[in-house]
């Protein structure tokens, strides 16, 4: 039984930092985002429904709706599932020719799989500079696309390798054996069994690429941003914390709606896995 | 069963291989051009490797980098292991409650935790001004940041590793005079350890390599590499950062080579 002096000996300092340091900050930026900039990266009184009208594309100069921000959310969206489409694409057929090897082979080909993954995001993001330059494609959308496949491609390769591992190869010889042709065969015996690494893999590269403002900034350039971005900009040049606030209160709701549907439909279990 | 694999597959795999190394491989030939822009091949030279060697600030953020790295992991892996046996000891009837808090530092974009993280120092230091106190956001902004996102991972890992044990491995330990510390020490403790370091090596890795909570969260005079490299960027390729590059990527190999190695002969026994 968990009394309250078990609690202060194993669960309750971690879960006290991460109230202090999770759940505190998150409800700090939900405040901000009803308060008004006040000077550079100053907040203060009156508070205001401003940043969320603006989220939602009203634009307070010119008093009315403009959609430019609607626009960026759209099109971060967007960017996102076609990388995560482009991953799939190059991701999925690798986990199974990795999950079809001997033990050895298999374990190498892992391990030179992690290897870039384990290298410095930054720096394998930079390296597209080097190779895009002479090309003319940096800063483009193109030179971003890339670099999120890239960056994300091994989220998406190893939780379906756990789920291709897995697979019952015998479902597939009696799909042949009543006679299904080889791609009835493959659809109906064996990519059923490789759901729920697909579906992880999709959240895993979905969401880091919804996210993320360093891959657009290094290869994107202003043209290209993404929602990302645009919360950076709140931070550093425009010095809007309340509106940046609000953009992050917005992805981070859109994150965890998006979990939310998946741990309705996976369980709680297949939350856990996740991760 | 293993079933031939076609060679279209073969094909495209070793062509995803290739993609993947690709950018790693320019950046480590590019680190001995001899030519201060990088598209270009005029010559091999390592003055790159001399020019970064000499650079203090590159110094400072290693040394930054480590420190963080090592003070975070340590903090984070003793909390995070208390969860993780935690969760796996005790029925809790605030378990969905708890694995949710424990999945949003993994989930959450990290741009989002940066910039909550920074606007919550700043609230905290406008009040502290107030009593007369302050601080710099810097080298602590920074750590408490750190072993806050490390904090899930060592738990979630050493929960896994205990999961196939049930908690009456501790209620043996007791029956037979273990006092509560003993089992702890000398049954769970042991049972739990490959988890533990798992989740300290995971821990250790995240710190060294976050970029975006750290940019958030250091300020302006408090820099770790990849906040260096980050600016350094910006500001247009420079060849010295190719060297590091280059460098930081050999040092990860031979790190993931080297765990790996340490880490087979093991799952035997």
């Amino acid at each position: 039984m968990l009394t309250v002096r078990r609690f202060f000996a194993t669960l309750g300092p971690g879960v006290l930092w991460l109230g202090v340091f999770l759940i505190v900050p998150a409800l700090v930026m939900l405040g901000y985002s009803f308060l008004t900039r006040t000077d550079l990266a100053q907040v203060g009184a009156p508070w205001t429904l401003e940043s969320w009208q603006r989220v939602f594309g009203y634009d307070a100069l010119f008093q009315e709706w403009t959609g430019d921000n609607v626009r960026v959310l759209w099109r971060s969206v967007w960017v996102a599932a076609l990388s995560t489409l482009l991953c799939a694409l190059m991701g999925y057929p690798l986990a199974f020719y990795i999950a079809r090897q001997d033990a050895r082979r298999k374990n190498l080909l892992l391990l030179l799989l992690i290897i870039p993954f384990w290298t410095n995001f930054l720096i394998r993001v930079y390296a597209w500079i080097l190779i895009l330059r002479p090309f003319d494609l940096v800063p483009s959308l193109t030179a971003t696309l890339l670099g999120m496949v890239y960056a994300f491609v091994p989220f998406f390769v190893l939780p379906v390798y756990a789920s291709v591992e897995k697979i019952d190869w015998r479902l597939l010889e009696a799909a042949e054996d009543l006679g299904a042709p080889p791609v009835r065969a493959f659809l109906s015996a064996v990519f059923p069994q490789t759901l729920p690494g697909l579906v992880a893999g999709i959240l895993l590269t979905f969401i880091p690429a919804l996210g993320t403002f360093v891959v657009s900034d290094i290869l994107g350039g202003a043209k290209t941003a993404l929602v990302g971005n645009l919360i950076q900009n709140q931070f550093g040049q425009a010095g809007d914390w309340p509106y940046g606030s609000a953009l992050s209160f917005l992805l981070m709701g859109a994150v965890l709606l998006g979990l939310w549907a998946y741990a309705r439909v996976a369980g709680q279990k297949g939350l856990e896995e996740l991760v | 069963m293993i079933r031939r694999t076609h060679p279209a597959l073969s094909a495209w795999a070793w062509l995803v291989y290739a993609f993947l190394y690709l950018p790693i491989i320019v950046l480590v030939v590019f680190s001995f051009n001899d030519s201060r822009f990088g598209a270009t091949w005029a010559g091999f030279t390592t003055k790159w490797y001399g020019v970064l060697f000499a650079r203090a600030d590159v110094r400072e953020a290693l040394a930054h980098t480590l420190e963080i790295a090592l003070l975070s992991t340590l903090v984070s892996t003793v909390l995070g292991t208390l969860v993780g046996l935690g969760l796996w000891r005790y029925t809790l009837r605030f378990r969905t409650a708890l694995t949710g808090l424990l999945v949003l530092p993994i989930v959450v974009p990290d741009v989002v935790m940066g910039v909550s993280l920074l606007m919550f120092y700043s609230f905290v230091r406008q009040g502290l001004e107030r009593a007369g106190w302050t601080f710099d956001n810097g080298f602590w902004t920074v750590l408490l940041a750190h072993v806050t996102f490390q904090i899930s991972y060592v738990a979630l890992t050493v929960r896994s590793r205990l999961a196939g044990y049930g908690p009456e491995l501790e209620e043996a330990a007791r029956d037979l005079g273990a006092s509560g510390w003993e089992s702890f020490r000398r049954v769970v403790l042991p049972l739990a350890m490959p988890g533990v370091l798992a989740g300290a090596l995971l821990a250790f890795t995240l710190s060294l390599d976050d970029f975006v909570v750290t940019y958030f969260t250091s300020g302006s005079g408090f820099s770790t590499l990849p906040v260096l490299i980050y600016t350094n960027v910006k500001r247009g390729v420079t060849p010295d950062i190719n060297a590091l590059s280059a460098l930081l990527v050999l040092v990860t190999v031979v790190a993931i080579v080297a765990a790996n190695a340490l880490l087979r002969p093991r799952r035997g026994a």
